[in-house]
């Protein structure tokens, strides 16, 4: 079992980037019945979302929001040790995107930069391992970017999963300091594989045929680059794991819901958060939401999250609990104090 | 857990249809408020009221609601 306790290391800044251009889920009428338009939106609690340009990839927006949380802190380039990028959208299959970041970002060159490949779970282990590095002797500040740009590889015409995904980049900088411990638990159950999943890789060749739409389940229209969602089985699993993922870090840590402040779900989808609510039977804990302006944005929507609706308001001390989930099947949740971070406003590409 | 309890935990799921159109017999996704979303809330359903695990194959490989409570009933100890 994964369960990792940090003393003494916490985020001190956290910033989020998103494209300019907004998409509206009430055009969605080539897709979805329009007398079914207005219900899909309510239950997925998705209004607008944003998409990046042809041109604009998941590093660029991390780039811009690194930049201004730079900016916002003080930050030297000199005084970061490690950077990590999380994305399952690099901008290349080799090298790794987070190397690009390291010279675009003018870090120096003794920076310890490598990507981490997950799911919609992928903040919380990436952050695991921010805190691990950050932790070590001869470390002192761990830059995680962490971003994501699904509408490059989700059909439009795919109405289970175009509804859904939005874009974003996102920036969290974790250093050393004067915080209350960190309580990550994670999990994995690689035989849900095939839930969420793009067949093409190196098990499956890609070939000429691989870039052929075809009609696949209810008509839905994807390529074997296109990643595919099981909408019904992927609700099962986050229904049966999120909540007693959040109840077994709060059992581990001695604490009860009642002790935190805020409470951030993976922004899947509005209707699943607001079972898990039910489910925990929260009152008095915040739940902040960004899902009808940004969508699903996959791994990034915990960061994104925080900086839209945070922002301003993490100074002094404040207990958060994040909970993420997604294809692997990968899920996990944290417990930690916030000191004094700084959140920078949601800013635009 | 019997069954009558199940059609009408089932039938709560619906907004527009007269809930005496389902019965155990009815073929589900022939009803025309049935949509993906609503097999969701089945799932939710059947989480929160039998504490049960249900995947899409089960509903999937599901006609009638009575085929969907012979699951349930198959998986509550």
């Amino acid at each position: 079992m994964a369960k990792i306790t940090f003393h003494g290391v916490g985020i001190k800044a956290m910033s989020a980037c998103v494209p300019h251009d907004v998409y509206y889920n009430k055009d969605l009428g080539y897709l979805i019945p329009e007398d079914e338009i207005e219900k899909v939106i309510d239950n997925i609690g998705i209004v607008e979302r944003r998409i990046a340009a042809p041109d604009v990839t998941a590093s660029d927006l991390c780039y811009k929001a690194a930049c201004q949380l730079m900016a916002d802190n003080d930050i030297a380039p000199e005084s970061i040790d490690v950077l990590l990028f999380m994305s399952q959208t690099p901008d290349y299959r080799i090298p790794a995107t987070s190397c690009l970041l390291q010279h675009r970002l003018g870090l120096p060159r003794e920076t310890m930069c490598f990507d981490i490949s997950l799911g919609c779970s992928g903040y919380l282990f990436a952050l695991s391992t921010a805190f691990a590095y950050a932790s070590m002797e001869g470390i002192n500040r761990v830059l995680l970017l962490d971003g994501e740009t699904f509408s490059k590889i989700v059909n439009r015409r795919d109405k289970v999963d175009w509804p859904l995904y939005g874009d974003a980049g996102t920036a969290t900088l974790v250093e050393r300091g004067d915080y209350g411990d960190s309580t990550f638990m994670l999990n994995t159950d690689g035989s849900g594989e095939n839930t969420l999943k793009i067949n093409a890789g190196m098990r499956n060749p890609i070939t000429p045929e691989s870039c052929v739409e075809r009609e696949c389940e209810d008509g839905n229209i994807r390529n074997e680059l296109e990643v595919f969602m099981d909408g019904m089985d992927v609700f099962n699993f986050a229904i049966s794991k999120v909540p007693k993922s959040i109840k077994q870090v709060l059992k581990e840590t001695d604490k009860t819901i009642d002790d935190v402040d805020y409470l951030i779900f993976h922004q899947a989808n509005r209707f699943m958060m607001d079972f898990f609510v039910k489910k925990l039977k929260i009152t008095s804990t915040q739940v902040p939401y960004c899902i009808h302006k940004y969508g699903n944005t996959s791994s990034a929507s915990i960061p994104l999250t925080i900086a839209s609706e945070l922002a301003g308001k993490l100074e002094g001390k404040h207990s958060l609990m994040m909970s993420g989930f997604g294809a692997g099947l990968s899920w996990g949740s944290a417990f930690m104090q916030m000191n004094d971070c700084k959140v920078s406003p949601v800013i635009e590409y | 857990m019997n069954l009558d309890q199940f059609i009408e935990n089932f039938v709560d799921l619906f907004d527009e249809t007269d809930p005496d159109t389902i019965q155990a017999t009815t073929h589900f996704k022939e009803v025309e408020e049935w949509s993906s979303l609503v097999a969701l809330s089945v799932i939710a359903m059947i989480d929160e009221e039998y504490d049960v695990e249900f995947r899409g194959d089960d509903i999937r490989s599901s006609n009638t609601v009575e085929d969907l409570y012979n699951i349930v009933k198959s998986r509550v100890e």
